[in-house]
């Protein structure tokens, strides 16, 4: 049983209890995912598999042999940050930071549900792609808390990301 | 969380083969199991991941649709052909959980989902009928904005918190299962079962039965649907009311109605009755009135949710007020 994450491939933990998130940030060291609420409340634990964001946290690490993950540390080229996390500078989408990683894994996939046509709770016809707006953005960051009140310039950051019109 | 083991089932033969008793549960993507099984309300010590089975969506001969139990929330609300036919379906996904949760949650799991009663977590400060058979319920007397007030009892009036299974109310949407005894195919409006003194009771599952698909029948032409979820933020929180409506209206008058209310119930609560008053009647703001009355009228509310009486039967007159308006 394998998985990889961000282009490496680990062996996965004997023990079916842990979570994804556990497996990454207590055997592997990779501690970019944050653990808020380990109940699905909170985002912040935010990571890709397949390119589609998850909770890890809920997710219990052996269901995902064979699968890839993608995580805050796997975003960056280098010493080039991924544009999104510039916008983040940029736009101060941040204060003490510890949502950010999971916000920045939800901004990345939720350019490519909007890329698809992905429909949100705040589209108003079903039957065509959404048009991009502030609302459709605030709806589709929702699963991601921020307790510091970041989320205006989170909300800049990502409407920059994702372009199109702005509303 | 107790030592377990996980395996994968490769077919539903394989799942039902594997599952051997109480100590074995079958497991979706896990977002409510893994949930349960921290706070030790689930202790299974054998996992059976069925999310690899049934899979696809597929068009049925009858013009209707079989979506596969492993089928992702996310998936079913974005394919075309339910945002076209049975936008009430798509529209209740869209409105639960965050985008994060839809992509890991399975069909088949989000109907079993159990309730979100704070009471029912609290293993260790509550009492709870439901967890513990016959030691009481804290909801009763206690905090209880987000319980029910329709089909609710003395034992427990939990909410049942799935909002896909309400627009699957509305669609008459069959689940289909295999278990031990073979195959057979439950109404979703008969599949859950009312708590009465059994609220441990929650459907009509066996032990080890599994849930394989659900069939939409085929749509009906002309038939608008929506749904609307009321709650306490924007998104990103359980239903206090939803309600999962459609009509057709012929000539002026109503010919079909459909009515579905979510967070007021241990099960999406079907107004046949309220439905039926509707059928006949010019889709004016009077029908819509009389028929949310009638769909409230057996309401037993609680201190803490008496709201939500009202506020059900103004969620029903504007969600069919918006569909008689679309419909001119
Ligand atoms: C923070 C948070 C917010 C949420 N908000 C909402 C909301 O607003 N609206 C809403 O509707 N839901 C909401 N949910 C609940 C979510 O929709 C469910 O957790 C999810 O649908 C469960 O699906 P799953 O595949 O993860 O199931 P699992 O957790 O894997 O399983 C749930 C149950 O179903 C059983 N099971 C799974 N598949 C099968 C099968 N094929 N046959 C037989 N038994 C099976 C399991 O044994 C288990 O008992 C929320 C969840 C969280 C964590
Ligand atoms: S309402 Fe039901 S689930 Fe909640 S505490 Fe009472 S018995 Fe338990
Ligand atoms: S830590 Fe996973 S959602 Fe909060
Ligand atoms: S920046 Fe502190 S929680 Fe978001």
């Amino acid at each position: 049983m394998t998985i990889e994450i961000n282009n490496q491939p680990y062996d996965l933990p004997d023990d079916a209890r842990i979570s994804l998130l556990d497996f990454m940030r207590e055997r592997l060291e990779l501690f970019g995912s944050k653990k808020g609420c380990n109940q699905g409340a909170c985002g912040a634990c935010t990571v890709l598999v397949d390119g589609e964001r998850i909770l890890s946290c809920l997710a219990l690490a052996a269901q995902y042999d064979g699968r890839s993950v993608t995580t805050i540390e796997g975003v960056a080229n280098g010493d080039e940050l991924h544009p999104l996390q510039a916008l983040f500078v940029e736009n101060e989408g941040m204060q003490c930071g510890y949502c950010t990683p999971g916000q920045i894994m939800s901004g990345i996939a939720l350019k490519s549900e909007l890329e698809r046509g992905a429909p949100s709770n705040v589209s108003a016809d079903l039957t065509v792609a959404p048009r991009m707006s502030r609302d459709e953005i605030k709806e589709r960051l929702s699963g991601n808390l921020c307790r510091c009140g970041a989320h205006n310039g989170i909300i800049d950051a990502v409407a920059a990301y994702v372009g199109g019109e702005e509303q | 969380m107790n030592p377990l083991t996980y395996e994968k089932a490769t077919s539903s033969a394989d799942a039902l083969e594997r599952h051997d008793g109480d100590a074995a549960k079958f497991l979706g993507a896990g977002t409510n199991l893994v949930d349960l099984m921290r706070e030790g309300i689930a202790t299974p010590t054998r996992l059976i991941d069925v999310t690899g089975l049934a899979q696809g969506i597929e068009e049925q001969s009858d013009g209707g649709l079989r979506i596969g139990a492993g089928v992702s929330n996310t998936a079913v609300a974005d394919d075309t052909t339910i945002r076209a036919e049975y936008p009430a379906l798509s529209r209740a996904i869209l409105a639960g959980a965050s985008a994060q949760i839809r992509n890991m949650a399975t069909v088949g799991g989000n109907i079993l989902q159990r309730t979100r009663c704070s009471y029912f977590y609290d293993v260790a400060g509550s009492r709870c009928n439901k967890r513990t058979p016959g030691e009481g319920c804290d909801a009763i007397g206690g905090f209880n904005r987000a319980h029910g007030i329709l089909g609710v009892s003395d034992s427990c009036i939990a909410t049942h918190p799935s909002d896909m299974s309400v627009a699957l109310s509305l669609y008459d949407a069959v689940i289909n299962v295999e278990g031990d005894q073979g195959t057979r195919s439950i109404p979703i409006n008969d599949f859950y079962v009312l708590p009465g003194d059994t609220p441990d009771i929650e459907n009509q599952l066996n032990p080890g039965e599994l849930i394989v698909s659900v069939d939409l029948p085929a749509p009906s032409a002309n038939r608008r649907a929506t749904y609307r979820k009321v709650r306490d933020r924007a998104s990103y929180a359980f239903a206090l009311v939803s309600v999962a409506g459609s009509l057709i209206i012929e000539d002026g008058l109503v010919v079909d109605a459909g009515i579905s209310l979510g967070g007021v119930a241990p099960k999406p609560w079907r107004a046949t009755e309220a439905e039926a008053a509707i059928v006949g009647s010019p889709p004016i703001e009077e029908t819509f009135r009389n028929a949310a009355q009638i769909a409230l009228a057996d309401a037993t509310t609680q201190p803490g949710n008496v709201f939500k009486t009202e506020l059900a039967q103004r969620v029903i007159v504007a969600v069919l007020q918006d569909l008689a308006g679309d419909a001119q």
